[in-house]
């Protein structure tokens, strides 16, 4: 194609005017920050769970799937069962993420245990750092979102994620997690999980709330977080974590 | 003036010109208030607020249904939220008749939490089911609200 000067510069200046009139619209239909009801900044989110608290209902994984539409046969929490040998050799199953609990086991001579998993909502994420278009992002009062108008389904989250907490939504093609319930905490209200969560193994605390019972939680247990060689910061803390859970 | 200076003025002014089509498009393609938390669209944190909520709370719950509330605090169950066995009613609270609940079915609520399994806190009551009651549904025996015998 035969191009001049004089056309090329015709061209410019056309795409010049549509990206002006581009750039006009966004700043007019542009969405607006938060309201202020609720104040970001008094707030850090997190996690307690008491594993010899929970029982393996699997209330956690109906609820959370209630709450936020999450699609079958993904989940965004799970209920694993760890039994483990003497020789420190584990098996863990979680049956369709203990959505309806779990079958019975086969050997009583091993010790075993639940152990509930959801989104660490990590303070240094690795999901974070690597999502090329600032599509995932730990938010101002501590909970790691999407945003799902703008991820691109790369799926590098869903690899960088050392808990395996993301996965790519079937029919939005976007990446998808645990919220923390954002909506409902934001609300005054609890998470879907910890809400129906008949033992109180796990509950919502914010770090930030200095009457928030997560203080004397983490003064008077021995608690974990999972992988703590991650650095990730994990905000969900275990109490009586075993060795052998990953 | 040098002479010859209109090969610095030229491409000086392609050089402006590059830098204002940069500007245009930046600000055309960056979303607004993009950076203002972090680097991300602080929009995005209005989005996932906007979600419906379907578990109303226990608190909810008891307003209307207090006399049930008052029972159940009195026994054993009473930590256990009234959605985690009769499912999500948010829909129930805003508008009773828009959503009647149904009642839970018994042969497989009961057992998810109550059938005998090693990795259960070892003080939690459990019983084997199929020796424990012979196939008679648990709520023939117990009250679900208040379980005493």
């Amino acid at each position: 194609m035969d191009i001049d000067r004089r056309d090329l510069f015709k061209i410019g200046g056309k795409l010049l005017v549509l990206a002006s009139i581009g750039a006009t619209l966004e700043q007019l239909t542009g969405s607006e920050p938060p309201s202020d009801a609720y104040k970001m900044a008094d707030h850090w989110w997190g996690m307690i769970i008491d594993i010899d608290k929970c029982i393996g209902c699997g209330n956690c994984v109906r609820a959370c799937s209630n709450e936020n539409s999450v699609p079958d046969g993904y989940f965004r929490t799970w209920v694993e069962r760890y039994q483990i040998e003497e020789s420190g050799q584990p098996h863990v199953d979680s049956p369709d993420g203990a959505m309806h609990g779990f079958p019975l086991p086969t050997r009583a001579d091993l010790k075993s245990f639940f152990v509930p998993k959801l989104c660490n909502h990590c303070a240094d994420s690795p999901c974070v750092q690597v999502c090329p278009v600032g599509a995932t992002f730990v938010s101002p009062d501590g909970v790691v979102l999407v945003d799902e108008t703008y991820c691109l389904g790369c799926r590098y989250c869903v690899q960088a994620c050392p808990y395996g907490c993301r996965y790519l939504h079937p029919e939005k093609n976007t990446v998808d997690k645990c919220t923390l319930c954002y909506h409902r905490i934001t609300k005054g209200l609890t998470t879907a999980c910890c809400e129906n969560c008949p033992t109180q193994a796990r509950q919502l605390v914010d770090f930030k709330n200095p009457k928030d019972p997560v203080h004397a939680f983490l003064r008077e247990n021995k608690v974990e977080v999972l992988k703590p060689y991650m650095a990730t910061r994990a905000k969900v803390y275990y109490k009586d974590l075993d060795g052998a859970v990953r | 003036m040098f002479r010859d200076s209109g090969h610095l003025i030229r491409p000086a002014l392609v050089f402006l010109a590059g830098l204002g089509m940069f500007l245009v498009i930046r600000a055309a393609v960056v979303p607004k208030h993009f950076g203002q938390y972090g680097h991300y669209r602080p929009g995005a944190l209005d989005l996932v607020r906007q979600r419906p909520i379907a578990y109303a709370g226990q608190d909810t719950c008891v307003m209307c249904h207090d006399d049930v509330g008052k029972t159940r605090a009195a026994g054993k169950h009473a930590h256990v939220a009234c959605e985690g066995c009769h499912g999500p009613l948010a829909k129930h609270a805003d508008d009773p008749a828009a959503l009647t609940p149904k009642l839970p079915d018994v042969a497989t609520l009961c057992v998810r939490c109550h059938e005998k399994d090693a990795a259960k806190p070892k003080n939690f009551p459990q019983v084997v089911s199929a020796e424990h009651s012979g196939g008679a549904l648990c709520n023939s025996c117990h009250q679900p609200h208040s379980p005493q015998l």
